[in-house]
């Protein structure tokens, strides 16, 4: 039954050959086989995750070479977590793009490369192999940002591909630092021998900081974000939405396996410097990205520094890595995505309806199009930390283990954040539900360029209009953002067992 | 300190093509050339893995190759590194791509003229 931990990569890659051999021949093929895969996916990491559940962790020797010679694929807890995760959102998405996305066999392969990519990074076991998921993930993902109509995408993917690139090498370089030191690159057998070199050589901590600070500039943790908010803004609403949902998620997944598998707690009790400072850094990435928040005007904007102060939460989480924070880290990285990604998906269907992009463009939007301003506004709250969401359950589990790991900072930098998350949200809502809708405000001559643009906007959604389907993924995400709240003891229980083995 | 130096000449042109790699990206106006910087930079990541694999008279590990008593290089930071340049080849092809497109969108390939373009868009 291991077999099966091979085919969540396995299956999309296949899936992308097909589509790509397939659509020469006939049009309109991509999304049929991109369901399919989908499901499947759904259905394969699904079983891993209940089979880790019931029998603990999974390693597959890739063509059986035994590691650390060979490469390996590990599903832990932690692991299946986040491959499920990736399967539902990526197929949720996709229900999305029926209708709205681009529609292309070829923009449907990358979709499907990007799943092979982010699976990859989250079953991985092995830290070059890390690396070339971390490429694969990389190139889909400048490919479907620079699907977008405008040339703009094209502008903001190539800034992305080279600081990318940028980061991704030097996590490679980092690799190479703690290859020298040990000879080994399988994530298991680097802790043993990372612990037999010393925690103290400079060669270890050196590679260290050369694979955290390269996989942060893939999470975007501030000042390391600079690629992320154009390359959100101007991709189609259907690929912000699932890169902003999985793409930095997944690379803070990674930069947590680098951090608790590959160096370890004692790692960090030995180098309480570098300690104190990524979780410093967290901090300052929390409080940065939620004032760049409260400035912008472009809701997507908004969005994408939003992702640079949640994440920014998430990594300090895993650097304060005991229990509860590992666990409140991981519960918020599982809500963050589905939040995002839904609010995402809520920006697109708002701006295909009523063609509102911008804060000042959402005034009286809940008697225009009700049932996504509703989802919007629960999904807002949830973001901002109200209970019983799982925004407030991971964040309330982040600083338990804040205060009892004695990181003090993280207490009041967290509240200060949720008050910022709900200034940059509150002003939404408060445009939403309670504001005139601009017919004859004063404001309404400086919104009017925006109105132009938004019957254009309107025209061409006239073509394409709202499915049922694209509104039922946005409702979906925000029952599940609420539902996930009372979910705090199925997360523990799957948890459990990686925690110890990670954290003791 | 330089006779150390001049021992690990590899790392020392490593460091040298890394900061080239990272000056020209910085500093060209020139997509095109950025993109050439961005693989300097991977060439020297690229050498720091081969330099660590060289041992002082070693031959290349295969089979039957040396003898029995032949010291071998590693061979597996070589089989990383062909992995690392495929990569680093996708990426510059899809970097070339972007650019060609923008090209045809803005008729520039400098940066400042690029900014100035959208600016006014």
């Amino acid at each position: 039954m291991s077999d099966l931990a091979v085919l969540p990569v396995a299956l999309p890659i296949v899936g992308a050959a097909l589509a790509i051999a397939v659509g020469i021949r006939f049009d309109r093929v991509g999304w049929p086989i991109a369901a399919v895969v989908a499901i499947g996916q759904v259905a394969v990491t699904a079983t891993l995750a209940w089979l880790v559940a019931t029998g603990g962790r999974i390693r597959y020797e890739l063509a059986g070479f035994a590691p650390p010679a060979g490469i390996e694929l590990v599903v832990d807890g932690l692991s299946a977590i986040v491959a499920l995760l990736v399967a539902v959102v990526a197929a949720g998405v996709l229900v999305y793009a029926r209708r709205a996305g681009p529609r292309s066999s070829a923009f449907y392969a990358e979709y499907l490369l990007l799943l092979a990519g982010l699976s990859g990074m989250a079953l991985t076991g092995d830290a070059f192999n890390l690396y070339v998921f971390l490429e694969i993930t990389g190139l889909a993902t400048y490919a479907l940002i620079a699907s977008g109509e405008s040339g703009r995408a094209a502008v903001a993917a190539l800034k992305y591909l080279i600081i990318g690139t940028v980061g991704a090498s030097i996590y490679l370089l980092g690799v190479g630092y703690a290859f020298i030191a040990t000879g080994t690159l399988n994530m298991i057998d680097l802790a043993d021998q990372l612990a037999a070199v010393g925690y103290d050589a400079t060669l270890v901590q050196a590679a260290f900081v050369l694979m955290v600070g390269g996989l942060a500039v893939k999470t975007a943790i501030y000042p390391l974000h600079v690629w992320q908010p154009d390359a959100y803004r101007f991709a189609p609403d259907s690929v912000s939405a699932y890169v902003a949902a999985l793409v930095s998620t997944v690379s803070a997944y990674a930069l947590a396996r680098t951090i608790l598998t590959v160096f370890t707690v004692e790692f960090l009790a030995a180098n309480p410097i570098l300690q104190t400072a990524v979780v410093w850094i967290a901090a300052l990435s929390v409080i940065a990205g939620s004032a760049l928040a409260v400035m912008q005007t472009e809701v997507k904007r908004m969005l994408a520094y939003s992702s640079v102060s949640q994440f920014g939460l998430v990594i300090a989480a895993f650097a304060i890595a005991n229990e509860t924070a590992v666990l409140g880290g991981t519960i918020h990285l599982v809500g963050h995505a589905i939040m995002k990604g839904g609010l995402f998906l809520a920006a697109g269907v708002i701006a295909l309806s009523t063609g509102a992009r911008t804060v000042d463009g959402y005034r009286g939007l809940a008697r225009r199009a009700p049932v996504p301003a509703v989802a919007f506004a629960v999904l807002a709250i949830a973001m901002v930390g109200v209970p019983p969401t799982v925004g407030f359950l991971g964040k309330w589990n982040i600083v338990l283990g804040a205060v009892e790991g004695g990181a003090w900072v993280v207490a009041p930098v967290l509240v200060s954040s949720a008050l910022l998350t709900l200034a940059y949200f509150g002003r939404l809502l408060e445009r939403m539900f309670v504001a005139e809708p601009l017919e004859d405000t004063a404001e309404a001559a400086v919104a009017e360029d925006t109105d132009v643009a938004a019957d254009g906007g309107v025209e061409s959604a006239d073509d394409r209009p709202v499915s049922l389907g694209m509104i039922g993924v946005v409702v979906l995400a925000a029952i599940l953002a609420v539902a996930l709240g009372f979910a705090g003891p199925i997360f523990e229980s799957l948890l459990e067992p990686t925690l110890e083995r990670v954290i003791v | 300190m330089i006779d150390a130096l001049l021992a690990r000449y590899g790392y020392v042109a490593m460091v040298v093509l890394l900061a080239i790699g990272v000056y020209v990206m910085i500093r060209s106006p020139n997509l095109v050339k950025k993109v050439i910087g961005m693989n300097i930079f991977q060439t020297g990541i690229f050498l720091f893995f081969i330099s660590s694999a060289y041992v002082e008279d070693g031959v290349p590990a295969i089979v039957g190759h040396g003898g029995a008593e032949a010291t071998y290089v590693s061979p597996l930071p070589h089989v990383l590194i062909l992995t690392a340049i495929v990569v680093g080849v996708s990426l510059t092809a899809v970097a070339l791509s972007l650019i060609v497109r923008i090209y045809r969108e803005y008729g520039t390939l400098e940066e400042d003229t690029l900014r100035e373009v959208l600016a006014n868009e």
